[in-house]
């Protein structure tokens, strides 16, 4: 095969994937899972709240 | 019900243990970059040594910010990151202990072997074999306990942030130890197995990864967690945030040739590398976008809260620095800037301006969390670090880029015989004033990071455990 053949291979499937994941990233049947997972760094404050209660009774027995 | 034996509950320790040697290791790598940078400016500075000569301490100052005080902040924060957004306890204590103690032993290393002149030779890969073999054992502990902590999340998403740490770990490990490959002589002597234009290569694409994935993909994760959690809104696009993910990763990877412009490189990687990198703007962008973006209708915020001004300024300056990263890839561009302070300037627009500011305000949100308190015990000396960074970062970028210039458009100059107008030490005596401009632009830098070691230890030292302790002990 020509090199250019694989050079032009390489691009399109380059765009390809690109696109691919754009039309994934935006698909409308995502959508909940996304905004659930946005939403990760606010859901664990009561384990948060928990370590450091914990911490304060680990730290008496070392 | 009782929480206190459920063992759900956070590792904070080594989290605690990471976050103060970010500080610890930040104000030697920098103190060590002001010294250095005061060297350019007083030769007589390297007190005729050979243990503290330029050649010697500049590797020790690079691997100190970028490995201990970066490294550092980075492990620190993903063990913190990835327990708060899995909800699961580290996935071994043991190995986050092994991680922390083993890289804080790396580092010592690199502070005996760098000054006593054993290197690799590579840049910002100089340590040689031995430790070279530690940081894999560390490194792959370190992807361990990380993916397994994912592995056994009780949420069903993975967080983007995780994403970027984890593509961050993945990368660093196969790029430390693809570009390390060598052959040793003797105990502190090896030769690189690649020769010629493919070992520079291989050089490159390691060094110009290590700025992709060490200093942009793991900030980037360190970025997606702590921008919304002190603006305290979710990030303004999670859509934008897959795409910008995984164009990053797929085009960083290429972008290393452009170190290389006019070398023994052959002429189509150069131009790979050039292209690659061009396009590079548009994911650096819409991450800079997305983070930026997550503050609207909460820009008010930044009016009082300085941990937010360090990340929204830190993004700045990473916008900043991935406009100009680009264009001095551009080979007209590049034939002008390379080998020149320019270089110098733009690497630490990144590491100044994007790397420590976020870390730091990533540091001051995270610090008082993981040791029990409301807040840091001075919100006035935040603002006072984030002025003395800022002014510190500007003074040493516009210094460079006027040196970088100069010294690119003398080293240029021929005469209409086509003999060199200048002397290389005349170019030299025209960057006199920039050295000294630079140097005291470090130096705010450095001071800033003092004011933050004194605000953590007053931090900590009123920590709750103490309090806690003795409270628990009547009980």
């Amino acid at each position: 095969m020509d090199i250019n053949t694989l050079r032009g291979i390489a691009t399109i499937f380059a765009m390809v994937a690109f696109i691919g994941v754009v039309i994934w990233a935006y698909s409308s049947y995502k959508k909940k899972d996304f905004d659930e997972a946005a939403q990760l760094p606010f859901a664990d404050d009561d384990e948060d709240q928990k370590t450091r209660e914990q911490q304060d009774t680990r730290s008496n027995e070392k | 019900m009782s929480t206190a034996t459920t063992p759900t509950a956070y590792n904070y320790k080594v989290v605690r243990q990471f976050a103060v040697m970010t500080v610890v290791w930040g104000i030697i790598g920098m103190a060590l970059g002001v010294f250095i940078a005061a060297q350019l400016v007083w030769p007589s500075l390297n007190f005729d040594l050979p243990w503290t000569s330029f050649g010697r301490l500049r590797p020790l100052h690079t691997n100190a910010v970028i490995f201990a005080f970066g490294g550092c902040a980075l492990m620190g924060t993903s063990f913190y990151v990835v327990q708060r957004t899995t909800q699961a306890r580290l996935f071994s204590d043991g190995l986050a202990a092994f991680v922390f103690w083993g890289w804080q032993a790396v580092i010592v290393l690199a502070v005996i072997t760098l000054p006593l002149g054993y290197t690799s030779t590579k840049e910002y890969a100089e340590l040689e074999w031995p430790i070279d073999i530690l940081i894999t054992l560390v490194w792959v502990s370190y992807a361990v306990v990380f993916f397994g902590t994912i592995a056994k999340r009780k949420m069903k998403h993975i967080y983007v942030a995780n994403w970027f740490y984890g593509a961050f770990i993945v990368t660093i490990a196969i790029l430390h130890i693809v570009n390390n490959m060598s052959m040793p002589v003797s105990m502190w002597k090896s030769y690189s197995m690649y020769a010629g234009a493919t070992d520079a290569m291989i050089q490159w694409w390691y060094g110009h990864n290590a700025v992709g994935f060490f200093l942009t993909a793991g900030f980037l994760g360190m970025m997606y967690y702590f921008v919304p959690k002190q603006t305290d809104r979710p990030v303004y696009s999670y859509r934008l945030s897959i795409v910008h993910f995984w164009a990053l990763i797929g085009l960083y990877i290429w972008a290393g040739p452009h170190h290389l412009h006019y070398t023994a490189l052959p002429d189509w990687a150069q131009t790979l590398g050039m292209v690659m990198s061009l396009i590079l703007l548009a994911p650096s962008w819409g991450g800079m976008i997305n983070g930026m973006m997550t503050l609207s209708g909460a820009w008010h915020k930044l009016r009082t809260d300085p941990i937010l001004r360090f990340l929204v300024v830190a993004l700045a300056f990473y916008g900043m620095s991935t406009f100009e990263g680009p264009m001095m890839a551009i080979k007209t561009v590049n034939a002008l800037s390379h080998y020149t302070d320019w270089t110098i300037g733009h690497v630490h627009a990144g590491a100044l301006g994007w790397v420590a500011m976020i870390s730091i305000g990533a540091i001051y949100h995270m610090l008082p969390k993981v040791f029990g308190r409301e807040q840091m015990y001075s919100t006035g000396l935040i603002n006072a670090h984030f002025w003395l960074a800022t002014i510190g970062t500007v003074l040493y970028i516009v210094s460079m880029w006027v040196n970088g210039i100069t010294q690119g458009l003398m080293w240029r100059a021929v005469n209409i015989d086509g003999t060199l107008t200048y002397s290389f030490v005349e170019a030299l005596e025209a960057s006199h004033p920039g050295f000294i401009v630079r140097w005291i632009g470090g130096l705010f830098f450095l001071i800033g990071m003092l004011l933050m070691a004194y605000n953590s230890w007053r931090t900590i030292a009123a920590s709750k455990p103490a309090e806690a302790q003795s409270a628990a002990q009547i009980a």
